[in-house]
């Protein structure tokens, strides 16, 4: 298999697919944490998360143009922009929403699945009639575009350093606002014993629902950030969300450090199956290794004990 | 395919049915004092199989996807098809008779494209379908227009492998598209090896194999991979690392869909540059509509095989191009599939007209032959296979999302669905 292979060029190989599989593990971590927040707090199954993350692209595709025509020498930031904005607009949707959909399926959590379902539909076609059915192309910063040589053949993509670099800040934002923040503890609380938050004061109507806008807004700012890598459109959301509940479910839903680790095993699986296989058989491969990890352990690698 | 068991009973009981209708034809034309030419001739005559046809309109139908997945690509086509209906009628209409459509949304879900066929054929009665773009589409509706007998114009440039009397397709089969560029590549760019990648269904793996035994086989030169990702695949690192290991002098690249972007954006951030002499990227599945969504300055120099681009130098596509803006709004981009679907309404109206009869299977006789020298792509011919004999261009991607054609074949390429040698 290595035979073809000069010693230096089997180098630059592993050097370069480690790099490749640690940007798919920022992206995996980037859909995910959203979702892992929702699913994981709040027991609610957003099947709208796709549409979420796309609302943050459609916010920097509007920004960007913005910035075009009105304020050409602001482009190098207007990206930055551009992700608060995405942020501040999925999260504003995703309060709404759990204040006139969600909060009265908190009883029936399945149902959720089905009432976010539609969500899902009604948005793409919002978007649809707004934005057309044709994908948009987001014009980027120049800067963001390109690669830094290392050597003849290790090239590395800015992109994907800078979605690493949003990863890793969103990552530890979180982590501070869940385990040092009161509005964290808060959550905690909510999570672990809700009529006794409630019995202490915690307003739980009110956690739950910046809770939910909270991974909304993540969701935002992961789809302004996958405009540098994929596509803007419609029915784009789509394309993660297999992966997205992939990567909580494996990691185990009520567990942050499960999503962040389970996104580390599947990604470093594709990537290193992807170069020795094809694609498609190496998406097949990975999904089998979850399968079988899952039916070993259902709850998932990791799992927060809670008093039933 | 042109076996249907469920097809041929009532195709036959038709056919008994036109039988006694022409030779009512005949009668009455021997009888009647015949009207003035051209000008609209009597119902009965120009309809004995019960379609919708009054005295002075007709009705076909459109069926794309106006929602879901496949909207992206098929409004483009949809606008095509009624620009074309509108041109017709402004001109008279067909036999006299304006034209009019029902539309109906296959809504990207293959078995609502056969109900919505079934309800255009069995309870409209249109007279034509202009119709479908993936080939999962079509032969969804497929049995639907073979055992009701509709005839369907499709646009869409697909796998081959098919070739059914109630269908004429007006984009172009397989080898037509690929083997013209093949040639162009390795002859004007001296392309030696070759890396393949598609999307992973029906059309690429298909395409592809066409590419490898013309490439191997014919060209006798080295295919050094080829590999396929899921539809909608967004992560691409992976096989750009391999791709740069094998340094293949072209990429030949059939990703449809929102991985389209996904490839291109990912290509260039990882620094293979397209506007350099080696590797050459070619693709057969992006056009001007596409190159919207990934970005000029994403994909510029590499080359596309297809029979139509937009800034093709001709009156006709000058007046086509202007007509649509026109009509659509002047940030409209045109690409293959849409020019393809413009000449269906067209080629239906000449095909009526040999004929002298809105009857399916008198449209099916005269079809063949027919030739249409008003094409935004220059000249076609329908050839007794039901597809088009066209020319085959490559062009040349530039940042501002149009293409510069840099080739183009001398002759019509002929239309060969199920190519021997190449499979």
């Amino acid at each position: 298999m290595f035979a073809d292979y000069t010693w230096s060029e089997l180098g630059s190989i592993f050097a370069m697919q480690g790099f490749a599989g640690l940007v798919l593990f920022s992206v995996f971590v980037l859909m995910a944490l959203g979702l892992a927040i929702i699913f994981g707090q709040m027991g609610v199954i957003n099947m709208a998360h796709g549409e979420f993350m796309i609302l943050g692209a459609y916010v920097t595709y509007m920004c960007s143009n913005f910035f075009q025509s009105a304020a050409p020498a602001l482009m190098p930031i207007s990206f930055f922009v551009a992700m608060v904005l995405a942020f501040f607009a999925s999260g504003a949707l995703g309060m709404l929403v759990e204040m006139g959909l969600i909060r009265f399926l908190y009883k029936r959590p399945l149902d959720t699945l089905l009432a976010t379902w539609g969500l899902s539909l009604i948005l793409q076609q919002t978007y649809r009639t707004i934005f057309g059915a044709r994908e948009v192309g987001v014009t980027l910063p120049d800067w963001m575009m390109g690669s830094l040589p290392l050597t003849d053949l290790v090239e590395i993509p800015i992109n994907g350093l800078i979605v690493m670099a949003i990863t890793l800040s969103i990552t530890v934002a979180v982590a501070i606002v869940m385990f040092r923040s009161r509005f964290g503890a808060q959550v905690r609380a909510v999570v672990q014993n809700r009529q006794m938050a409630g019995a202490v004061g915690i307003d739980t109507e009110k956690v739950d629902r910046f809770t939910f806008g909270l991974g909304c807004g993540i969701a935002g700012v992961a789809g302004s950030a996958f405009t540098m890598i994929g596509s803007t459109g419609p029915s784009s959301g789509q394309l993660y969300i297999v992966d997205t509940f992939l990567v909580v479910v494996f990691g185990g839903a009520t567990s942050l450090i499960g999503t962040v680790a389970s996104a580390f095993t599947i990604s470093q699986a594709q990537s290193t199956m992807e170069f020795f296989l094809s694609g498609s058989m190496a998406k097949v491969l990975t999904l089998l290794t979850v399968v079988g990890i899952l039916m070993l352990r259902p709850q998932g690698l990791f799992v927060l004990k809670v008093r039933r | 395919m042109k076996t249907n068991d469920k097809g041929a009973a009532p195709r036959s009981m038709l056919r008994r049915k036109l039988m006694i209708g022409s030779a009512a034809l005949a009668l009455s034309l021997a009888m009647a004092p015949r009207p003035g030419l051209a000008q609209s001739p009597p119902t009965s005559e120009v309809n004995t199989t019960g379609l919708a046809v009054t005295d002075d309109t007709v009705t076909v139908g459109i069926l794309h996807s106006i929602t879901g997945t496949m909207a992206i690509s098929e409004t483009g086509s949809v606008q095509a098809e009624k620009l074309a209906i509108e041109q017709i009628n402004e001109m008279g209409g067909v036999l006299g008779r304006k034209i009019e459509y029902i539309q109906e949304d296959g809504a990207s879900d293959w078995p609502t494209f056969a109900e919505k066929a079934k309800k255009l054929l069995v309870q409209d009665k249109v007279a034509a379908v202009f119709g479908c773009w993936t080939s999962a589409s079509r032969k969804a509706v497929l049995p639907v227009f073979e055992q009701y007998n509709g005839m369907l114009y499709y646009p869409t440039f697909y796998e081959g492998l098919e070739e059914s009397p109630n269908v004429i397709y007006t984009g172009q089969e397989a080898t037509q598209q690929i083997i013209a560029g093949l040639n162009w590549v390795a002859e004007e760019k001296g392309a030696e090896t070759f890396y393949l990648l598609g999307s992973d269904y029906i059309w690429p793996r298909t395409s592809n194999k066409i590419a490898r035994k013309h490439i191997e086989d014919k060209l006798g030169l080295k295919v050094v991979g080829e590999e396929y990702y899921p539809l909608g695949h967004t992560q691409f690192n992976s096989v750009i690392n391999k791709i740069k290991l094998r340094k293949p002098d072209v990429i030949y690249a059939i990703v449809v869909g929102g991985s389209n972007v996904a490839f291109y954006k990912q290509l260039k951030a990882a620094g293979i540059d397209m506007t350099q002499e080696k590797p050459i990227v070619m693709t057969i599945s992006v056009t001007e509509d596409e190159i919207r969504g990934i970005g000029g300055e994403n994909i510029e120099g590499a080359y596309a095989t297809m029979k139509y681009f937009q800034s093709l130098e001709n009156e006709n596509n000058q007046e086509f191009v202007s007509a649509f803006k026109a009509m659509w709004g002047e940030d409209m981009v045109i690409g293959d599939v849409t020019q393809a679907a413009y000449l269906g309404p067209w080629l239906w109206k000449a095909a009526v007209e040999k004929a002298g009869s809105f009857d399916i299977d008198k449209v099916r006789e005269a079809s063949p032959g027919i030739e249409l020298t008003t094409a935004p792509e220059g000249y076609v011919r329908i050839h007794e296979n039901h597809h088009l004999w066209s020319k085959t261009r490559v062009g040349h991607a530039k940042a501002d999302g149009q293409y510069e054609v840099v080739y183009e074949t001398t002759d019509l390429m002929e239309p060969d669905p199920f190519p021997e040698g190449y499979q």
